[in-house]
């Protein structure tokens, strides 16, 4: 519900403040109300506190600029010798208490209503990973990675940044608007958080417990933010991307989706051809592993060893299938056992021992893999 | 080595020794005094050229002048070496100056621990920046250090890190003893507690904090230290931890600290204050019970930090309703210090310019931090530029223009000269100036939806970005022309007298300028 | 004018430097030990290093309060400075109260919020849905995660070493308070005697609790590894352990002060500060006992 800001202000100075980010471009000034009931409350209480402050600001400075202008010595200006007011203090402890109490009640009864995940529509639970986001549509069993798609080139300046720069990933997450969707939010490793300003909530991803929020979306869009807790080198990597869908064109996409999961489960059992490994070997990598070890394989010893010319990559297929499954612990390589299909996993294997040179010409199919992991 | 004591009998004071050991055996408050300020200008100007590094990467989006995990070292060691080696060793060496010669006490109470306190110091900062020189890199979590960024996935040097927190601790600990015994056990006869110079009464209290939570912060880096060496599982839930308790005990110590590095500046500033209004402090008592109230409910509200974790409603509501309350005591003081203006007979030396942008700017930041405390309003807030911001306001404006107004207001009684007035007073305005541009635009990134702790960011931050960056570089290089007024100062000038302040009082204003190696042999009569 | 003494103020001292370089040495070679053992690589320069700093912390202790004690019996030490004394050993305790608050406030906080979360019940049970098959309860013995971190197979109940040893602490504190009455009133054998008590307690003690560590590793797999059970016993239990290590180290100290006839009647703050970290010493146990091994 949006509170409009009282009347009669002189609106030219104070516009930057009131007028939502949208509108002014690079010298955006203020918080948007957001497109949630939630992210508008948060708003109203944000630009009452802030114009309570701002009036307090005003008297007191004003106070003190006259004093600074009238009272100065080279003015002639000769000093009171008063230096307490037991009136005066009462009353500046106690109104203080009492706008701050009138804060409270507002403050408690937003925060009471976005603490309420019961009777949710939907549930998707979000997994931070460094560094990327996992939704999993629990009741529809199926789940997908979402990572930054910003190329390498654009972020070390060798192309112009595109209009989403860091803030576009491959696959956004997907809900329907007007309803109340629970998301159940956790982590694979570090602490991330989860974090929309458009629809209100940020709330932190911590590995091994269930943090729960819900959204209900009044308007279908594109909202876009970022992981808001430091969690190692590509903190600043990992937007967030929501996209809200009329009911019907949302219910398209989850029976697309529904559809496309069930097909890659049946994929796993299909006899592969080296290219078609090596294509989509060539795009897994792209999304999950060139950020540490790097577009060319050459990686960055000694925290992300090099892939090209290495010997577990050209030799040891056993080890290289290990690392890649179960990662290394004690340093920052992942299982992508738990990440990654086994035909992704299959496919990238493939793809690292036939890239950049290192041309083995050896490949492992979904098939093997979903053996070796049964093991 | 003397058989019986350290030296022979007090009676004949020399004065100082001779020679570079001077420094290392010194017992002496005013050596202590000046080593502490010398220490921290160094590391307030090495945690600031780190700073550079930052702003100079986020002068324009894209990657340009670092990688992400050197910048996240950086962000990490500026925020450690502020806190840590500039902030409080300057208000620890502004304590040892000043609580003797206010209180008519012959030196501290302890005088070898004193020192040992001080030497500590530039031991834990040499193994903290080696870290940055180990393999894998220093600390790169940031300087709130959560696990298990910290832990699990933290560089080899986390180890070091720790320890160099450890004996950082200590130096405080004993430190902050020193005050307290100092305070309670040596001031003069007729000196009631509430008669006591401000600046004192801030020091006590923060000594109180001090001992109270910096073993709180040790027993948390020992946790780190386990879970890292020893596989416990502190903060580890598949062993029955949780990362959240890390941050639970984190900010029971982090919450006081906050207030540790600002009290003594509230005690400054009510010196400051009533000597340029002419005027005497208004309502001192109320100024006490504030800071007492300030320090009191710091140990509550330490969850404020946490509003985004997680916590269960109740807490939720608790710590806002906590937190909240704290502005009622920051307010009493910021009106006293605007009534003691009120109708003074004002002048705006350099002391005074620190003193009042102090006033204005660190309020600034106390409504920031209000609009903080609203627990669902700091969903939006919290990790984010606004946050950086309003730290930021509290802590240069506050913290450290606080230090520079003490630095000015007591150079005199220091070194015995009057520091160049045109070049305080141009060293002020280019600081105002550039601390200005440097973090007010943050406020409007953080609302418009820049994270904190990133190097890169979107198109629609560029612009802030630069201007915060400009100012930045503005402010930094000021802090240069800072050093070329004080060590201009020292070296000559025009000669103090004992009391170069006209509106000044108080027992240090009754020794001469420069003040005595020793004294307050004989403590005074207070009437 | 009553001719107060004045306040001894050191000229200079070597013992703040000599400390700062024994802390330094000390921590930096237990950091390394640490490090260089856990990369798998030599720590005998570590160790080395470490022995070092501990000599050159022995050696400062011995000088420095070998000098406080020669300072105080010289007579240079007005009643001022005695409070200054006093003053300094309250606070300290006050920041060991303060460290150990934090380990009993990690135990609160695991046993009433984070155990039964991960177990399924309050505000955050849904977490439950990790940790499939885990139960919440206290002693933890079966950890959210076995495999990473196996739960001990038994824990160390109440009523077996650990009453004996609060037994032993108690009567302990008693007998020191009777040491002091027997100083007070210049009795210096029953001081040796009570003061002597007081430490055979304090080390049947220490060998009782190294006993009941080494029967916790091997027997029961009680380990620091144990999961936050073993996590949390062992951090309150070992530091506590450790000073009552230096607790009894002061007790030591002091008592081969009486041989040497340091002290008086009236003049013995020695003797009361150690006399008091005993008594907090034997406060934290209480604690222990009852939040770690009763409840």
């Amino acid at each position: 519900m949006r509170v409009q800001t009282k009347g009669a202000l002189p609106i030219v100075a104070v516009a930057g403040l009131t007028t939502p980010a949208v509108t002014l471009a690079d010298w955006t000034m203020n918080m948007s109300p957001g497109v949630t009931d939630s992210s508008n409350e948060i708003f109203s209480l944000h630009m009452t506190i802030l114009w309570i402050c701002v009036a307090i600001g005003v008297v007191v400075f004003g106070v003190m600029f006259w004093s600074i202008i009238a009272h100065r010595k080279s003015k002639g200006h000769k000093p009171a010798n008063f230096h307490e007011n037991t009136v005066v203090e009462i009353l500046w402890t106690i109104i203080p208490l009492g706008i701050l109490v009138a804060m409270a009640i507002p403050a408690t009864a937003t925060l009471i209503d976005m603490y309420d995940t019961t009777e949710a529509d939907i549930d998707i639970k979000v997994t931070g990973y460094q560094w990327r986001w996992q939704y999993e549509y629990i009741d529809e069993e199926f789940g997908f990675f979402s990572s930054l798609s910003t190329p390498r080139d654009q972020i070390e300046n060798r192309q112009a940044k595109g209009e989403n720069y860091l803030l576009e990933v491959d696959k956004p997450m997907k809900v329907p608007v007007d309803k109340k969707v629970r998301l159940l939010l956790t982590a694979n490793d570090v602490i991330h958080s989860w974090w929309v300003p458009a629809l209100g909530i940020k709330k932190d991803a911590i590995p091994g417990f269930i943090n729960e929020v819900w959204i209900q979306v009044n308007e279908p869009g594109t909202y876009r933010g970022q992981c808001t807790e430091l969690c190692g080198k590509d903190h600043g990597f990992m937007p967030v991307v929501v996209e809200a869908l009329p009911e019907e064109e949302y219910n398209t996409w989850l029976a697309e989706q529904r559809e496309a999961a069930q097909l890659e489960r049946e994929l796993t059992q299909k006899d592969w051809t080296m290219d078609e490994l090596m294509e989509r070997g060539e795009s897994v990598y792209a999304s999950a592993c060139v950020s540490c070890h790097q577009s060319d394989g050459s990686g960055s010893p000694p925290a992300f060893p090099a892939l090209r010319g290495s010997a577990i990559v050209t030799e040891d297929m056993e080890a290289h299938i290990d690392i890649v499954v179960n990662g290394v612990s004690g340093t920052a390589m992942q299982a992508f056992g738990n990440q990654l299909s086994e035909v992704d996993l299959a496919a990238v294997i493939t793809y690292e021992r036939n890239a950049w040179g290192n041309n083995t010409d050896e490949m492992v199919t979904p098939k093997e893999i979903m053996e070796y992991m049964s093991e | 080595m003397s058989a019986v004591a350290d030296t022979h009998s007090q009676e004949h004071h020399h004065g100082p020794a001779k020679g570079f050991s001077r420094w290392l055996l010194t017992t002496n408050h005013k050596d202590i005094g000046t080593m502490y300020l010398i220490f921290s200008f160094t590391m307030f100007l090495l945690g600031g050229s780190m700073a550079m590094v930052i702003r100079a990467e986020l002068f324009q989006p894209g990657l340009q002048i670092v990688q992400p995990e050197f910048f996240n070292q950086m962000t990490t060691m500026h925020g450690l070496i502020m806190v840590f080696g500039a902030v409080m060793p300057a208000f620890v060496g502004l304590a040892n100056w000043m609580i003797p010669l206010m209180i008519g006490a012959p030196d501290m109470a302890l005088p070898r621990m004193n020192n040992w306190s001080f030497w500590l110091l530039p031991c834990a900062f040499l193994i903290l920046v080696s870290t940055l020189f180990m393999q894998g890199g220093g600390p790169n979590f940031g300087w709130t250090f959560y696990a298990p960024l910290s832990t699990t996935y933290g560089p080899p040097s986390t180890t070091f890190f720790i320890f160099a927190i450890h004996i950082m601790g200590v130096s405080s600990i004993m430190g902050a003893i020193n005050v307290i015994a100092t305070i309670l056990n040596l001031r003069a006869p007729g000196m009631t507690l509430m008669k006591m110079p401000l600046f004192v009464w801030t020091w006590l209290i923060t000594a109180f904090l001090l001992i109270a939570v910096m073993p709180v912060l040790a027993g948390v880096v020992t946790m780190m230290l386990m879970d890292i060496n020893f596989g416990t599982s502190f903060f580890d839930a598949s062993g029955g931890g949780d990362p959240v308790l890390f941050q639970h005990v984190f900010w029971f110590f982090g919450h006081p600290e906050v207030y540790i590095m600002i009290l003594p500046a509230f005690g400054a500033i009510s010196h400051i204050v009533p000597t340029f209004s002419r005027k005497r402090l208004f309502g001192y008592a109320s100024m006490v019970y504030a800071v007492g109230a300030i320090a009191l409910l710091s140990f509550v509200v330490w969850a404020h930090h946490m509003f985004t974790v997680g916590i269960p409603l109740t807490g939720q509501l608790f710590f806002m309703y906590a937190t909240m309350l704290i502005a009622v005591p920051t307010g009493v003081k910021v009106f006293n210090w605007v009534s003691t203006m009120f109708r003074g007979s004002l002048t705006f030396e350099t002391p005074m310019l620190f003193a009042v942008a102090f006033i204005i700017l660190f309020t600034i930041g106390g409504f920031s931090g209000l609009m903080l405390a609203i627990a669902p309003a700091d969903f939006q807030y919290h990790d984010t530029y606004f946050v950086v911001a309003h730290f930021h306001y509290v802590l240069v404006p506050g913290a450290i223009f606080g230090i520079f107004a003490s630095a000015y207001y007591w150079l005199p009684k220091w070194t015995g000269h009057m520091y160049d007035e045109t070049l305080g007073k141009t060293h002020f305005w280019l600081s105002f100036i550039g601390m200005n541009l440097a973090f007010f635009p943050m406020h409007f990134l953080g609302l418009a939806g820049m994270p904190r702790r990133i190097p890169d960011y979107a198109l629609q931050f560029a612009d802030f970005n630069m201007v915060s960056s400009i100012g930045a570089f503005m402010f930094g290089a000021t802090q240069l022309l800072f050093l070329f007024i004080v060590v201009k100062c020292v070296k000559g000038g025009e000669k103090a007298p004992a009391k170069p302040w006209e509106g000044a009082e108080g027992l240090e204003w009754t020794v001469p300028s420069p003040a005595p190696y020793h004294t307050f042999s004989t403590p005074p009569e207070v009437k | 004018m009553a001719q107060e003494q004045s306040y001894y103020v050191p000229d200079q001292s070597k013992w703040p430097i000599v400390a700062t370089v024994g802390l330094g040495v000390t921590l930096y070679g237990v950091a390394s030990i640490m490090v260089n053992g856990k990369q798998g690589e030599s720590t005998t320069g570590s160790w080395v290093m470490f022995l070092i700093g501990a000599l050159i912390m022995a050696y400062m202790l011995f000088g420095w309060f070998g000098s406080v004690i020669r300072e105080s019996r010289a007579g240079l030490y007005s009643d001022q400075m005695d409070r200054s004394f006093r003053w300094g050993m309250s606070w300290f305790i006050f920041s060991e109260v303060m460290f150990f608050a934090a380990f009993f406030g990690a135990l609160f906080y695991v046993r009433v919020f984070v155990v039964p979360w991960l177990g399924g019940e309050g505000d955050k049970g849904s977490s439950n849905m990790l940790w499939e098959g885990f139960q919440a309860g206290w002693p933890l013995v079966n950890n959210p995660n076995p495999e990473a971190y196996p739960g001990p197979n038994e824990v160390i109940g109440p009523w077996g070493l650990p009453l004996i040893n609060t037994i032993l602490l108690v009567t302990s504190s008693f007998t020191v308070t009777v040491a002091h009455h027997a100083l007070k009133a210049g009795n210096r054998q029953k001081v040796k005697l009570w003061l002597g008590a007081t430490i055979i307690l304090a080390l049947v003690f220490l060998t009782l609790q190294i006993q009941e560590y080494v029967h916790a590793y091997q027997d029961l797999d009680l380990t620091l590894q144990s999961g936050i059970y073993g996590s949390t016993f062992f951090m309150l239990t070992g530091f506590h352990g450790a000073h009552v290590l230096l607790g009894s180290l002061m007790l030591i100290i002091m008592f081969l002060r009486i041989q040497k006839g340091h002290f008086t009647a009236d003049s013995h703050f020695g003797f009361e500060a150690s006399a008091w970290y005993w008594h907090f010493v034997d406060v934290v146990w209480l604690g222990l006992f009852v939040f770690v091994y009763i409840i």
